[in-house]
Formats: structure tokens, sequence, C-alpha cells
């Protein structure tokens, strides 16, 4: 026997071994809510695996009888438009920000103490300010996001930037570059794959602030329907819709690294991923 | 013809001086290489040269003028590392200069003028031997191999001075001496101007045609930031007698 430090999972046994912790979590839960149904049939906390599908299908594949709309659908088209669109927003303000504030010192010393500020101001404490100013419609829950995940994402760029190798900017000057080539030849395609990883990063954020918002003032979305149906204690709906919106968000991450792998070809594949 | 006079310079970080009063002057094709021990200003003088640090004091002329004080392509440099971009691959590495000069706007070409580009770099990849990895990415490539690349890249542009920044350090000697080689025969050839900084006495002295050395004169014990490092040999390569080897060398691995 090998020591257990140099023991490694070949690729079935490491999917396997991932699996373990989610199969003995939801035998868990199968077992406590029959525990608890059958102290009490009324219990709402843990419904059944059987309640849980059924609600789904009704959300997910029976038209709502006062909308004609299948809600599940609706409320994750309506959260991911918010998501994706303040999120394209945030990516290209931070990457002409971030860029232009990492390369030319002037604009830096100017702008930089202006992010920095603005980062630290928590985005749920303006959230009624948005709401005053942009009323309660799409603008302020995605100016929430926007504001949210922003200032991180250019501070993020701009460190990237400023870690460029000064030989590579020294370089391309030597070859004729005025201060613009270095920024479109040199520059930015070097950035866009690390914009994109510190995008996934700030994906959590994303969410966060889309579901705070949505709970607040919404009549559509994930996080409406989550908080709308807390009333009634459904966790027959919020216990599924919690787990969509966790599959959304992995899947996002996933599709996120699986573009820069494929359009930036030229990045080494950082040791342990892949 | 190009020449090179550096009058009185100096260069001080704050209280540390790291050059003091360094004249010189260089006729265009010299190739001059460059030691001294660890951290006594090499590159320093090198940066003085590329115009990416300013001097303290003194003047430093091209041809009488003053020379700019910010890179461009009359200059070109090739350092130990990062020389290369990472996400262009070898044959855009070099055309890279060419695009530059003709596409002020997007520093790309397309067509008729790209094509053209191509068979220059191409011409100038084949010279240094890399002609087989034209579409790798230099994070395929061996170490000598990016150097390689680094030099056609500075090559395509012309340059009236070659600066080297330890460029062989990192190689194996095998290698090393296939790359003494190459930038010989580029040297004979294009008759540029090279200054050449290396660790390897040997190297300094196989290659090129004038040797400086960089030491400190004066040393002040309480005080080692107080004198810079100054040009203390200045020999023409290749009469050299054992003794001054001898002195070099032990110069060399003085700490700083
Ligand atoms: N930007 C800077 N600010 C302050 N001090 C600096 C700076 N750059 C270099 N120095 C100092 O100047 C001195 C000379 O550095 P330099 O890099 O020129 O040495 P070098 O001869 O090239 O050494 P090596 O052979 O190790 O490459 C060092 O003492 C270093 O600390
Ligand atoms: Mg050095």
């Amino acid at each position: 026997m090998k020591r257990l430090i140099n023991q490694y999972p070949n690729r079935k046994g490491k999917i396997l071994l991932g699996l373990i912790p989610f199969i003995l979590f939801l035998g868990l839960y199968v077992f406590a809510s029959h525990e608890r149904l059958a102290v009490n049939e009324n219990d709402k906390l843990m419904p059944a695996l059987t309640t849980i599908v059924d609600a789904v299908s009704k959300m997910a594949f029976e038209p709502s009888k006062r909308t004609g709309e299948y809600l599940m659908l609706s409320d994750t088209t309506a959260s991911l438009t918010r998501l994706g669109i303040a999120v394209c927003i945030s990516a290209l303000i931070s990457l002409i920000v971030g860029i232009l504030t990492g390369i030319i010192p002037k604009l830096r010393a100017s702008i930089s103490p202006v992010v920095t500020t603005v980062s630290l101001i928590p985005p749920l404490a303006i959230l009624p300010i948005l709401f005053i100013i942009f009323g309660l419609g799409e603008v302020s829950k995605i100016m929430l996001i926007v504001l949210g995940i922003t200032p991180f994402l250019i501070r993020d760029t701009q460190l990237r930037v400023m870690e460029l190798p000064e030989e590579m900017i020294i370089k391309a000057q030597t070859l004729g570059a005025n201060s613009w080539q270095v920024i479109i030849r040199v520059i930015l395609p070097q950035i866009l794959p690390k914009l994109i990883d510190a995008l996934r990063l700030s994906l959590g954020s994303a969410w966060l602030f889309l579901i705070a918002a949505e709970a607040i003032s919404s009549t559509e979305g994930l996080g409406y329907r989550i908080f709308l149906v807390r009333r009634y204690l459904s966790m027959d709906i919020i216990l599924p819709y919690v787990v969509w919106i966790t599959i959304l968000a992995f899947a996002m991450d996933y599709l996120l690294r699986k573009l820069s792998r494929s359009v930036f070809p030229w990045q080494l594949v950082p040791k342990g991923e892949g | 013809m190009e020449s090179i006079e550096l009058k009185h310079l100096w260069k001080e970080y704050g209280n540390n001086i790291v050059l003091e009063d360094i004249s010189i002057s260089v006729k265009s094709g010299e190739f001059i290489t460059l030691v001294g021990a660890s951290g006594c200003g090499k590159t320093t003088f090198l940066k003085l040269l590329l115009g990416i640090e300013t001097a303290s004091r003194g003047q430093m002329l091209l041809d009488g003028k003053p020379l700019k004080d910010e890179p461009d392509k009359h200059r070109g440099i090739v350092f130990q590392r990062y020389s290369v971009f990472p996400h262009l691959n070898v044959i855009e590495n070099v055309m890279l200069g060419e695009e530059f000069e003709l596409s002020p706007l997007l520093g790309r070409t397309f067509g008729k003028k790209r094509r053209e580009i191509r068979q220059h770099a191409l011409a100038i990849l084949k010279r240094v031997g890399l002609e087989d990895s034209v579409h790798k990415y230099p994070s395929e490539l061996s170490g000598g191999m990016q150097q390689r690349l680094a030099i056609a890249q500075a090559l395509i542009k012309n340059p009236s001075i070659l600066l080297l920044d330890e460029p062989f350090g990192a190689l194996d000697p095998g290698i090393r001496a296939d790359m003494h080689k190459l930038i010989l025969d580029i040297w004979e050839e294009t008759k540029i101007t090279i200054f050449m900084i290396t660790h390897d006495l040997k190297e300094g002295f196989h290659l090129g045609t004038r040797l400086l050395v960089f030491d400190k004169y004066r040393i002040d014990p309480h005080q080692p930031n107080r004198y810079g490092a100054t040009i203390t040999y200045d020999i023409p390569v290749g009469n050299t007698d054992n003794r001054t080897l001898t002195e070099i060398t032990s110069s060399m691995l003085k700490e700083e």
C-alpha cells in the first residue's frame, strides 16, 4: 500500500468520490423528511421528494392558471436577462476603465481613488436610492448588480494590467507601437481571459444582488418567487428553486471557463484544472 | 553612421548612487559586451540607453543629438525573459513590428499588405532557424527558441542599436554556443551596434569587439551606496593578457 498522500483516484473514482457527499446528503434528507412526516403529516419544513416533484412539475410544465405562463421558465428568463445585461455592462465598463487606468499613469492617479471609494459603499445600502431615482422597474435592479460588481472588476482588471511584465510593454514600444496600439494589440488580448476569470468570481455576488433586488420589488424572477412562496412556507417550491439557481450558477461558471479556454488557446492550462 | 557619445553620466535612485561619471563613445557597428558584479548597474545602464530611465546628470548623444527619452524603433531590445508576446504565435510575434507601422489605428493588417509582411517575417524566421515553428505559441517553444524569436522580432524593425540584457543567461551551455554563432552572424551581416550584458566573462571575451567592465573603484564601507559603479576597464577584445583577465574575474565575483 502506498501512503495515503500518494494515492490518487482515477477518473471514474474521482467522479464517484465527488458524488458521495451529495448522495449522503440526499439520503439524510429523505430519511429526516420521512421521520418528520410520520410524526406530523402536515409538516411543511421538509416535504417528501414526491411532493417536491409534484410542485416542480406544476411550476415548470403546467401553464399558470392566472397568467398562462410557465412560471419557472418565465422566472428563469426574467432573472437571467437581468443578470446577463448587468454582467455585460459591468464587464464592458471594467474592461475599458481597468485597462486605461492600468496602463495610463495619469488616468490611474485621477480615477483610482474614486473607484476605491465607490467599492467601499455597501451596494444594498444604496438600493433605496436606486429605487427612488430609477423607479421600481428593471433599471434599478440592473443598476444594483452593476454597482455591486463593477468596482471589484475594475480594480482586478487594473491590477492585472499592472502585473503584465514591464518588459513586454517596453518591447512593444521598441517595435514602434504607440499607446493605443500597445493597448489593443498587447494588453487587451492578454487581459480578456483574466477578465473572464474575474467575472466567474463575481458571479456569486451578482446573484446575491439580483435576488435581493427581486425580493424587494418585482413581479417575476427566481428571487421574487422564493420570497413570494415563503409566506405559505412552501418549502416544496423553495428547495427546488434554490437547487435550480445553483445549477444555473454552476452552468454559467462552466461556460465562461470553456469560453476562455477555447477563445484564448495560447493560455497554459493551470495545474489541477483542465 | 550613428555614433553614441555618453558624457559624464550619473544615475542615482534617491541616495543610492548606482552609476557615476560614465563617459564613453561608441562607433557605429561596434559589438560591446558589458560585465560586472551583480547589482552594480549594468541593467540600469542599458535602461538609460533604451530611454526608459533618465540620467540624473550628464548627456547622451546619438550623432550629436540628445537620445530620445522613450523607447523607439531605432533601439531594439532582448531581455532575459518576457521579450515575446505569449498571445501571438511565432510568425505573428515577428509581424507585429511591421503591422504597428502600417496600421496606426488597428495595429493589424489584412490582404496583400499582410501577405507581404508575412513573407518578410518568414525570411527573418528562417534566418534565426525558426522556420519549422511558425505556428507555435511561445509557451510551446524552448528557452533558446524563445530568445531566437525575440531576436527575430527585434530585427524586423532594422534597429541601428540592439540591446541585449543577459539574453542567454537562462540557456544550457550547448544552446548558448548556437546562440553565440547566431548573434555573431547577424551582427556581421547587419553591422548593427550591439550592447550585450553577460554574467559570463568568457562570453564577454568570445563575442564582441570591445569589453566594458563595470565596478566601483571607491568603496565606503560604512555607506555602500555612497559611490556608484563606473567603467573600470574598456578593452578591445582580443589583446588581453591573462593577468587582466584574472583581475576582472575577481572584480566580478565581488559582492555588491
Ligand atoms: N527602479 C529602481 N529604484 C531604485 N533602485 C533601483 C531601481 N532599479 C535598480 N535599482 C538599484 O540599482 C542597482 C543596480 O541595479 P541593476 O539592475 O542595474 O544591476 P545589474 O548590474 O543589472 O545586476 P544583475 O547582474 O543582477 O542583473 C541595484 O542596487 C538596484 O537596487
Ligand atoms: Mg541586470
